[in-house]
């Protein structure tokens, strides 16, 4: 214990963290244009079905290398989009139930198919889909100082899923800057975005590739359920700080970030002062999120509930001065 | 992989429990298929007991979750009740721990159920509160409802499993479902939540279509909607409940939302919707644990999921009105009329009752009709006994093709006349609403029409005669 | 809400307890901005009454701050010198149009029996009485033929007249009528003006939200110009005047050429 509150050891904590972090900064930029397209929920039913692509790409090449998986799930999250399309479109199905039936029609497939190579005696787990494994990425000979890091043995150290995180938040800050302004009018007005040039229907494809591709990345190390939460809370909670677009993304990156380390550490340090051992770090950092959004929602400067009723209050004087 | 392999639907297995299971699966080699005795047994409810029970709960659970399911879809809260579904979770786990703190049996269902229940409800509160004091919108709500209470579940049970001195009693199966495990109380409970369901929308069948249909009308009439709204809510929350256990919390979504949207294809009355989606319900709750009863390794969960999801999907395609292949049907018919319409137009235009090859293929080119359609036009057109074959002069256009030609020929000038004096539209947009509109007009509104341009002083263009 | 509101009643004019709708100094806030500034207005009984202002202007937030549906920030509204809560059964409601889906899988029929419910009361079904009653109601729009189709089934401008028939259905003696004549069609247009000229003759009274500068004199007797405050009110004849129509309009930059345009029309119309 050492008598600190908060607990962190190199080995144990690091890895973790930087994975959780990672993956909550991926999916918090991203979940920007979905809040404002809307599409909060597609997050939602495209970490839901890419189970089955999961499975079924394992049974057909039966190799669960990271390259097989990652197809699977791309292709699953696609025909999820699509899909969701058709029986909205052709179907004149409301959009929320349309995801609903796509989503868990592919997720009991999913469970079913899991059932079957789990009578092939492979482990496919639907659980570590859901909450992740982050406590598994665990750097037995890590240094014990923080200057011990400062090696290139620490490259080497790094797990895949570290990696492929690390990468994704490149590849996601890289997808914004590029497509910025085709993003913002997308989100803004789809309609005009056509009608200025911009591939609209392209550019919402585009956007769900690489919401699938965040949900692929981060699913092994941290599920789908920090997966959602991270999608929407952190870009949420922005949106309720600022009214620019560009503002809204960078303080959503630093949301995701504060939520996922604030998270980890309530996970380990919290039930540690207790006596007791750490909880799961992918749904602390969700409540975390959850909890700073309950924040701004009541405490934001402009659109808060205090705001508000301050707000009410002087329009109320105001009349009774008038 | 973690020490203790948890294989596949959240059971966790130790070691030699596994290996057991890997020799008794190695036994029964596979996915053997039943015999007929065995599928006949099950499925006249002959094969046990055990078996009964759980074939009677989900249907039973089915019945009720399509019913109340109609409702969360008019009411357009389909994926409302995937939040509180999710939100469930962090109260079966905190009822666990309190009931075990406080030296009950945590395991108790009741007990489990009840903090589902207050937590269910909870979340619903929240997206509430998120809508009525933020801007966010209902999709942002309930993303966040569902993975917040969700990751606190998560928090809750990998404290359990850690830190509880007693077993965490496999609170993983309220996430996947265990029809299996379903006992005769469990059954009563499934079949008392039918029968309040089917009650209740029979009794307020009207007024949960009044709110659904038209929250602010109602309002105004003086119903109380929030409290209307509260019931509908309150038997989605008990179906939810309900189904927590024997399908879990991610598929029980799929019980309400599947068989209302399957059965939309098929009715435009509204009781009719509700006795279909319960049926759907109730068959694919009674096929999935039959399935599953018959075949080792299939979770009833995902094959009752399965079920009402090929039913969606015939359905989808099959319907009589609202099916894909009944509105492509549809839309073709349409454009071929339209299509003929402008073929006869052009007859009628040309005063000849031989259009000849080089003007079909001149409209063609203008109209964008591909070979295929081209063909299907004249074909159809033949049979509707407007136009005779086609020889080396041309087109033959009949009598009533002719006839045809002026009435198409007489509506597009008297819209085109109406948008001019009516509409404001500007006279370079008027060709293109033509082409849109005439096709639909009613004579009704073509009387009108005439009316309302002989009221104004307005020539309208005679009758054409017939063509000869 | 309004009860806290610090004006005492006392510092209130006196209405007449005939007036069907009294609204004292009503404020309505949407998050930051007022959409509705201290409205004062009185409705003369038996009278045809449009709403008319810009887009935006808050029209269709009157009528909805009045039935209570979106909440007052301040101000009082009476009907018959009552609260809202006391005479419900005397008012009827016509709603936007684009407000509900009209994919909703019930007939016209079932729609317009709607206005009968709250005289069917709870938990019963719509007896054989209420439908004839509610069939009459279509017949006075002229959509009784269209009874038995599927709402989704009717043209814009038959919707409207459904929604019409169910307000009739309701049989009140105070009718909102929300943009009843947006985007109808000419015989839907000729029907909702028979059926309010037939809704005077039998001393009731309309409020409706309008849109239409070329027909307010010929629809109405009263008028309210409404661009967040009330610009004007009172007989058309006195207020449809070409100086409160700038007022009403002229205030909107972005308005402004359609605002010349409305102005140009009357002034043709007028002259």
């Amino acid at each position: 214990m050492n008598g600190a509150i908060i607990q962190f050891d190199i080995g144990a904590d690091l890895f973790p963290l930087l994975a959780g972090t990672f993956a909550a900064m991926g999916c918090g930029l991203l979940g920007n244009f979905l809040v404002l397209r809307r599409l909060s929920l597609m997050g939602d039913a495209i970490s839901h079905s890419v189970l089955p692509g999961l499975v079924i790409a394992f049974l057909i090449t039966s190799t669960r290398s990271p390259a097989v998986m990652f197809a699977g799930a791309a292709a699953a999250g696609i025909a999820t989009v699509v899909l969701v399309e058709l029986v909205k479109n052709l179907g004149r199905v409301e959009p929320g139930a349309a995801m609903g039936v796509v989503f868990s029609v592919f997720f009991a497939l999913g469970v079913l198919l899991i059932e079957r190579a789990a009578m092939r005696h492979i482990d496919l787990d639907a659980d570590c889909v859901l909450h992740g494994q982050l406590e598994t990425l665990v750097w037995y000979d890590a240094p014990d100082t923080l200057s011990g890091l400062l090696t290139w043995s620490t490259i080497d150290a790094v797990p895949r899923q570290v990696a492929v995180l690390a990468m994704m938040v490149v590849l996601a800050v890289m997808f914004i800057s590029v497509f910025f302004k085709e993003l913002r009018i997308a989100a803004f007005d789809p309609a005009l975005a056509t009608t200025l040039g911009f591939n609209a229907t392209g550019m919402h494809y585009l956007l769900m590739v690489f919401v699938a591709a965040a949900t692929v990345a981060s699913f092994e190390a941290v599920g789908s359920i920090l997966v959602i939460a991270m999608l929407v809370c952190p870009a949420a909670t922005a949106r309720l700080l600022t009214d620019r677009l560009l503002a809204q993304v960078v303080v959503s990156g630093v949301i995701a970030a504060v939520s996922s380390v604030g998270g980890y550490l309530a996970a380990t340090s919290i039930p540690a002062a207790f006596g007791k051992d750490a909880v799961n770090a992918a749904g602390s950092m969700s409540v975390m999120a959850g909890g700073l959004l309950a924040l701004a929602i009541i405490a934001a400067p402009r659109h808060g509930v205090i705001s508000g009723w301050v707000r009410r209050r002087r329009l109320a004087c105001a009349i009774t001065v008038d | 992989m973690l020490p203790g392999i948890s294989l596949g639907i959240g059971v966790q297995l130790e070691p030699s429990q596994l290996e057991q299971l890997r020799s008794s699966a190695l036994a029964t080699a596979g996915d053997r298929l039943p015999t007929l005795e065995q599928i006949i047994e099950t499925v006249t409810l002959r094969g046990g007991y055990n078996t009964n029970l759980v074939i009677a709960g989900t249907t039973l659970l089915g019945l009720a979750a399509g019913i109340i399911g109609v409702f969360a879809l008019l009411r357009k809260r389909s994926l409302m009740t995937d939040a509180l579904s999710h939100a469930t979770l962090p109260g079966i786990t905190i009822a666990f721990l309190t009931a075990t703190a406080l030296g009950f049996d945590g395991r108790s269902l009741p007990v489990l159920l009840l903090g589902a229940t207050v937590s269910g409800v909870a979340g619903v509160l929240c997206i509430h509160a998120i809508l009525r004091f933020s801007r966010l919108t209902e999709d942002a709500a309930i993303g966040i409802v569902l993975s917040v209470f969700f990751g606190a579940g998560i928090v809750g049970l990998s404290y359990i499993q850690a830190n509880a001195n007693t077993s965490s009693a496999g609170l993983n199966r309220f996430i996947y479902g265990q029809a299996a495990t379903m006992r005769a109380g469990d059954v009563a409970i499934m079949g008392s939540i039918a029968g309040v369901s089917v009650v209740t929308t029979v009794l307020l069948l009207k007024e949960f279509a009044l709110v659904c249909f038209n929250d602010a009308f109602a309002k105004v009439d003086g119903w109380p909607v929030g409290a209307i709204d509260l019931v509908m809510m309150g038997l989605v929350v008990l179906v939810t409940v309900a189904g927590l256990q024997a399908v879990g919390l991610i598929l029980v979504v799929a019980m309400l939302i599947i068989p209302p949207v399957a059965a939309r294809f098929w009715t435009e009355r509204l009781w009719l919707l509700v006795v279909l989606a319960g049926v759907i319900g109730a068959a694919s709750g009674y096929f999935g644990s039959v399935v599953s009863a018959l075949l080792p390794r299939k979770p009833a969960g995902s094959v009752i999921v399965l079920t009402s999801g090929s039913i969606f999907a015939i359905s989808f395609i099959c319907a009589p009105a609202r099916g894909v292949i009944a509105t492509a049907i549809r839309r073709l018919r349409l454009r071929l009329r339209i299509a003929g319409d402008h073929l006869l137009e052009r007859a009628h235009e040309l005063h000849t009752s031989v259009l000849p090859a080089s003007v079909v293929d001149e409209l063609a080119q203008r109209r964008g009709w591909s070979r295929w359609l081209r063909t299907l036009v004249i074909w159809s057109l033949r049979r509707a006994g407007m136009v005779g074959s086609m020889t080396s002069n041309g087109l033959e256009v009949l009598r009533a093709g002719m006839a045809r030609g002026a009435r198409v020929s007489r509506n597009h000038a008297l819209w085109k006349q109406y948008l001019i004096s009516y509409a404001d539209i500007a006279p370079s947009h008027v060709d293109w609403s033509v082409d849109q509109v005439e096709h639909v007009l009613s004579d009704a509104l073509i009387a009108e029409l005439e009316a309302e341009l002989t009221a104004q002083g307005i020539a309208i263009p005679a009758v054409g005669s017939a063509g000869r | 809400m309004d009860e806290t509101h610090p004006r005492t009643l006392s510092s209130l004019p006196e209405h007449s307890a005939e007036s069907p709708l009294s609204v004292h100094a009503m404020t309505v806030a949407y998050h930051r901005k007022p959409v509705l500034w201290d409205v004062d207005y009185d409705a003369p009984s038996g009278a045809l009454i449009a709403i008319v202002g810009p887009n935006g202007a808050g029209k269709s937030t009157l009528i909805k701050a009045c039935l209570g549906l979106v909440p007052r920030a301040s101000g009082q509204v009476e009907f018959w010198g009552r609260p809202y809560t006391q005479v419900r059964s005397r008012i009827g409601y016509v709603p936007q149009r684009e407000s509900v889906d009209w994919d909703f899988p019930v007939s016209a029929l079932d729609v317009v029996c709607m206005g009968r419910y709250r005289k069917i009361g709870w938990c019963r079904p719509v007896g054989r009485s209420h439908r004839r009653a509610a069939l009459a109601c279509m017949e006075r729009v002229g959509m009784a033929e269209y009874a038995h189709r599927q709402i989704s089934q009717l043209s814009g401008g038959q919707q409207q007249r459904v929604f019409l028939a169910r307000a009739l259905a309701q049989e009140a003696d105070l009718y909102f009528m929300d943009e009843p004549f947006a985007g109808v069609d000419a015989a839907t247009e000729t029907a909702i003006v028979d059926v309010l000229r037939e809704l005077k003759a039998l001393g009731k009274t309309a409020i409706v939200v309008h849109h239409d500068l070329q027909t307010v004199e010929e629809y109405f007797d009263e008028l309210i110009l409404l661009n967040m405050r009330v610009v004007a009110a009172g007989p058309v004849a006195r207020v449809f005047t070409r100086e409160n129509l700038q007022k009403t309009y002229g205030g909107r930059l972005t308005l402004l050429s359609e605002a010349a345009e409305a102005v140009a029309r009357v002034g043709s119309q007028g002259g």
